[in-house]
């Protein structure tokens, strides 16, 4: 038997602009309810929208990072149901031109192999309000988030497992925060996914079955989407061996639910008490006309992509994999990372400062790297100081951490405290020779070669290290020591 | 100064031969005489009239500069959204509905300095050829109370006609304005779409929906126009200036156009039910622009017989979708004792629309339905845009179309509120302007048996609006129709 998991996801992404999509509203988050309304997002009557043109940009900005087609022309369309949430009972949406279509995005795998992911389309839409259901006898609804912009992505069907999915899901996040074009805090709902999967299953005569298409509804975080696509996985299976008659031709597509607290999806609604939404023109708005001046400058917005950003550290500075991977997670560490390399960083060592301290440092304090205290300039310059050997890998971490509130350069931090490196050859042999002759019995042992060599080596070493108060450079010491000794 | 036209006594006031306060007050003393019998008004603002027609007044006395409708008393229809009062719509639903802003008309009438004295009546949500499907009142025509004032700015026309203000505002989505203006004997003016904004125009057929105005003359309408035509950033469907500038609509109004070419549709006499006097007084308008040297050119407008049925394609479709809102949840009716969530909105809406509202929520809904939006909601899509190239084929030869504004005169109260479908073809002249987006303008051409009026409609291409009002002039210099006012006995 073989069994094929299959999976679209529909992925909706909250924009980070100022106001709402078609009113001058702020967005805002945790604001107390219906503070950022007005007569137009309230929906009331007369009220007309008006596009913000911002959304828009950042929709296609996205779409071409997308490697999508942008439709030169594109319209709104109504998309009618009733909810206490929804003030006008239509929803204003993209339905048969969306801004852009045909895309595909790399996903890197957890083999270390990359997949592309087809993208069918991606439209703008509002966000509708929010109800709270706080009493057995009535709800009360919050229209703050009512007319937020969102941008709904829609994959192919092109993933086949749930670890694919959280992926995508998460170089999506990357993507659109690396865009700025969202914060795509999960926290604040800001990517809300709702994956379609079946399985196509081969049984060991060769019949094929398709199980029912399930699409699981507003799944907020990433480890619910990667877990509610097991479960499907899991439940549809069993289902069919249950009753092979279980496919799509004979049930159709179904919508179901998400409880985390039982780890499973919960039946909602069947295909046939699906919506018609009678999307018609929004006669309220004027159809988009992209011209190419306007394309090229939303083109020119775009910027280095994280995954050919992370190739690029890969190939070009012969970073680790692991390595490129943190310092392009966000946006702002990749560009703190290249600014302190174009200050003549030599960038390994420029890549240990950032992933093995400055991230470290910024985590604790949830800012970016570039907010520590220490320029990406000055980042640069103690790297250069690590590489020339004028100061060692310690006393690099020791500097670094005077730098978080010490304006000054590493060098003069570093002549300050007393941590740059001694590497005058002359003035090492002098204190080599005095340390050689305080012990014979380890030059002895030294020379007599054999198991005590090492050890004895690493106590002369120790020796001078101390006499310099740990400011000679092993290096040098450790060439003067064979000279010695041979 | 009861006969002054707006224009007239706008002058008046700005020269000091008249006070607006007087004027005002003469106004409410008339309302309060004649309303009761003719119902135009939902609401009205006595006080606050006065107050900013003393203002008025103050203003001119001290020399300061003052608006373009400086104490003239307007009427606008209760659709219309105002910070003061309620804003009804002729629906239950909405009775107490009070809008917490003003619609961008409503800003221009104030900064011209008007006097709003009241909302006029209007059928349930403008939906309606004579008024009769208001839910909240009834409306007669000033001409004859046992007759309807047409639809659905029904208030707004009788209001002027009655001598309750001296200009008035309505909204015209399938003839809304020129309907009503046609049956109560003044001029009433559709600008092209787009013209004038619609923010704050409660919503009926959003595509076709457009605010204009009412005057006693053309020289009314052309000053109303002038005070609310222009672009709104607040309503993307509204032209920009540089696209579309307003033109000085008073500036060269009298001067007759030469060498005048009107196109006369064959169809437009062709119609099922066009009353022996309204042809009769329509051919003689053109026989009168006809001695002014112009030419009639005859040709034809082959899709005009679809337009009916697009337009209830259309305007119903949109219409489901702008009325959905309605639901009792957020403002206006809410049933009383709802059973659960749903119940709230099926008793709210059950409770609060009227039967003509329902109706075409339900032919909207059917039209954009899955498996049927082709059919229906798209095709009339495409007969629009094939009205559309019928029209501009007709403007490369003609310089303006003329035809009746309604098929009849003003009928009966209760005659075909039984027969919606022969109340539709009420607005079977008036309806392809809507679907065209051009202006359309109706004028007193006559009345029938000597006391029912008649409207003579005129199109022209879209913003040309200067262009109508001059040749609307033309027959109104010739002709004294116009001049005529019912006698109220009041
Ligand atoms: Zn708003």
């Amino acid at each position: 038997m073989n069994v094929q998991t299959i999976v679209g996801l529909e992925i909706h992404v909250q924009l980070a602009t100022r106001t709402k999509l078609f009113c001058g509203c702020k967005l805002g988050f945790g604001d107390p309810p219906n503070s950022n309304v007005c007569p137009v997002c309230l929906g009331l009557p007369g009220t007309l929208p008006v596009m913000n043109r911002t959304a828009y940009e950042y929709a296609v900005r996205t779409a071409l990072a997308l490697h999508c087609q942008i439709a030169r022309f594109t319209k709104w369309d109504r998309k009618g149901y009733y909810y206490p949430d929804l003030p006008k009972n239509y929803q204003i949406s993209q339905y048969d031109l969306p801004l852009s279509f045909d895309g595909h995005l790399e996903i890197p795998l957890e083999d270390g192999s990359a997949k592309t992911i087809r993208i069918l389309r991606a439209h703008l839409e509002e966000d509708a309000g929010k109800n709270l259901h706080e009493g057995l006898d009535h709800s009360r609804v919050d229209l703050n988030r009512t007319g937020t912009p969102l941008l709904e992505i829609v994959t192919q069907p092109d993933l086949s497992d749930p670890a694919e999915c959280r992926i995508l899901a998460e170089q999506l996040q990357r993507l659109v925060q690396y865009l700025g074009v969202s914060e795509a805090n999960m926290q604040e709902g800001h990517m809300r996914f709702e994956p379609n999967i079946n399985l196509h299953i081969t049984d060991d005569d060769g019949a094929e079955y398709r199980t029912p298409i399930c699409e699981v509804k507003n799944l907020n975080s990433f480890r619910a989407l990667e877990r509610s696509v097991a479960y499907e996985q899991w439940r549809q299976k069993q289902q069919w061996q249950r009753d092979h008659a279980y496919t799509q031709e004979n049930h159709g597509k179904q919508n179901r639910g998400w409880n985390d607290d039982r780890g499973e999806t919960v039946f909602q609604r069947a295909k046939e008490e699906a919506h018609d939404y009678r999307y018609f023109p929004e006669p309220d708005l004027v159809p988009i006309e992209m011209d190419d001046a306007w394309l090229a400058e939303i083109q020119a917005s775009v910027c280095e992509l994280p995954l050919a950003r992370q190739r690029r550290f890969i190939e070009h500075y012969g970073l680790s994999a692991y390595d490129a991977g943190v310092l392009t997670a966000a946006r702002s560490t990749a560009e703190f990372f290249d600014e302190a390399v174009a200050a003549r960083g030599p960038a390994k060592r420029v890549a240990n400062l950032i992933t093995q301290q400055g991230l470290k440092i910024a985590n604790e304090r949830g800012c970016a790297v570039g907010q520590i205290g220490i320029s990406a300039a000055r980042i640069g310059q103690l790297a250069q100081l690590i590489e020339d050997g004028t100061i060692n890998a310690s006393a690099a971490a020791a500097v670094f951490d005077t730098m978080l509130t010490d304006q000054r350069d590493p060098e003069t931090i570093a002549r300050e405290h007393r941590l740059i490196q001694q590497s005058d050859a002359a003035a090492l042999a002098v204190v080599l020779a005095e340390v050689l002759a305080a012990h014979p019995q380890a030059v002895a042992d030294v020379k007599a070669g054999g198991k005590k060599t090492k050890k004895a080596r690493g106590f002369l070493l120790g020796q001078v290290m101390q006499k310099t108060g740990g400011q000679a450079n092993p290096q040098i010491v450790n060439t003067l020591l064979d000279e010695s000794l041979q | 100064m009861e006969e002054c036209t707006a224009l007239q006594l706008r002058d008046g006031i700005a020269r000091g031969q008249y006070k607006s306060f007087e004027v005002t007050e003469r106004i409410f003393e008339r309302i309060e005489r004649r309303e009761a019998t003719i119902g135009a008004f939902i609401s009205t603002f006595k006080e606050e009239a006065l107050e900013k027609a003393a203002r008025v007044d103050s203003n001119i006395a001290a020399g300061r500069k003052v608006g373009s409708l400086a104490g003239v008393p307007i009427a606008i229809k209760d659709n219309l959204a105002t910070r003061f009062g309620t804003t009804t719509c002729g629906s239950k639903i909405l009775a107490n509905f009070a809008a917490p802003y003003d619609a961008h008309v409503v800003e221009k009438l104030e900064a011209a300095d008007a006097v709003i004295v009241g909302k006029c009546n209007l059928d349930e949500f403008a939906m309606g050829s004579s008024c009769e499907n208001s839910g909240l009142q009834k409306t007669v025509n000033p001409w004859d109370a046992s007759r309807v004032p047409g639809g659905s700015s029904g208030g707004s026309a009788a209001a002027l006609a009655a001598g309750m203000c001296y200009g008035a505002l309505g909204s015209d989505t399938g003839g809304s304005i020129r309907l009503p203006a046609s049956f109560c004997g003044v001029v009433g003016l559709k600008p092209t779409y787009g013209r004038v904004s619609r923010y704050g125009l409660v919503a009926y057929g959003s595509s076709l929906d457009q605010i204009g105005p009412f005057g006693r003359t053309c020289a009314d309408a052309a000053l109303l126009l002038q005070a609310i035509a222009g672009h709104d950033e607040r309503d993307s469907t509204s032209i920009g200036e540089t696209e579309a500038p307003v033109p000085d609509y008073l500036a060269d109004l009298d001067r007759p156009i030469e060498d005048l070419n009107i196109g006369v549709a064959r169809e437009f006499f062709e119609a099922e039910g066009l009353d022996p006097a309204v042809e009769r007084a329509v051919r003689e308008a053109l026989n009168i622009y006809e001695g002014m040297g112009a030419r009639l050119v005859p040709l034809s407008l082959p899709h005009m017989q679809y337009a009916i049925s697009a337009y209830y394609l259309i305007a119903t479709a949109e219409a489901s979708s702008n009325l959905a809102r309605y639901d009792g949840v957020h403002y206006g009716h809410r049933t009383g004792r709802p059973r659960d969530y749903l119940d709230v909105y099926y008793a709210s809406r059950a409770e609060g629309f009227g039967a003509e509202v329902k109706r075409r929520i339900m032919l909207g809904t059917y039209a954009l339905s899955a498996g049927y939006y082709d059919a229906y909601y798209l095709k009339a899509l495409k007969v629009r845009n094939l009205i559309r190239q019928d029209f501009q084929a007709a403007f490369e030869r003609v310089d303006a179309l003329c035809c009746p504004t309604s098929p009849e005169p003003p009928f009966k109260i209760g005659q075909k509120v039984d027969d919606p479908l022969t109340m539709y073809l009420s607005d079977i002249y008036t309806i392809s302007a809507n679907l065209a987006g051009i202006p359309a303008i109706s004028i007193p051409c006559g009345l029938a048996d000597g006391r029912l009026p008649i409207g003579l409609q005129i199109m022209t291409p879209a913003f040309t609006e200067d262009r109508i009002l001059r040749i609307a002039r033309m027959f109104e210099a010739a002709t004294d129709y116009h001049a005529r006012r019912p006698e109220l006995k009041l």
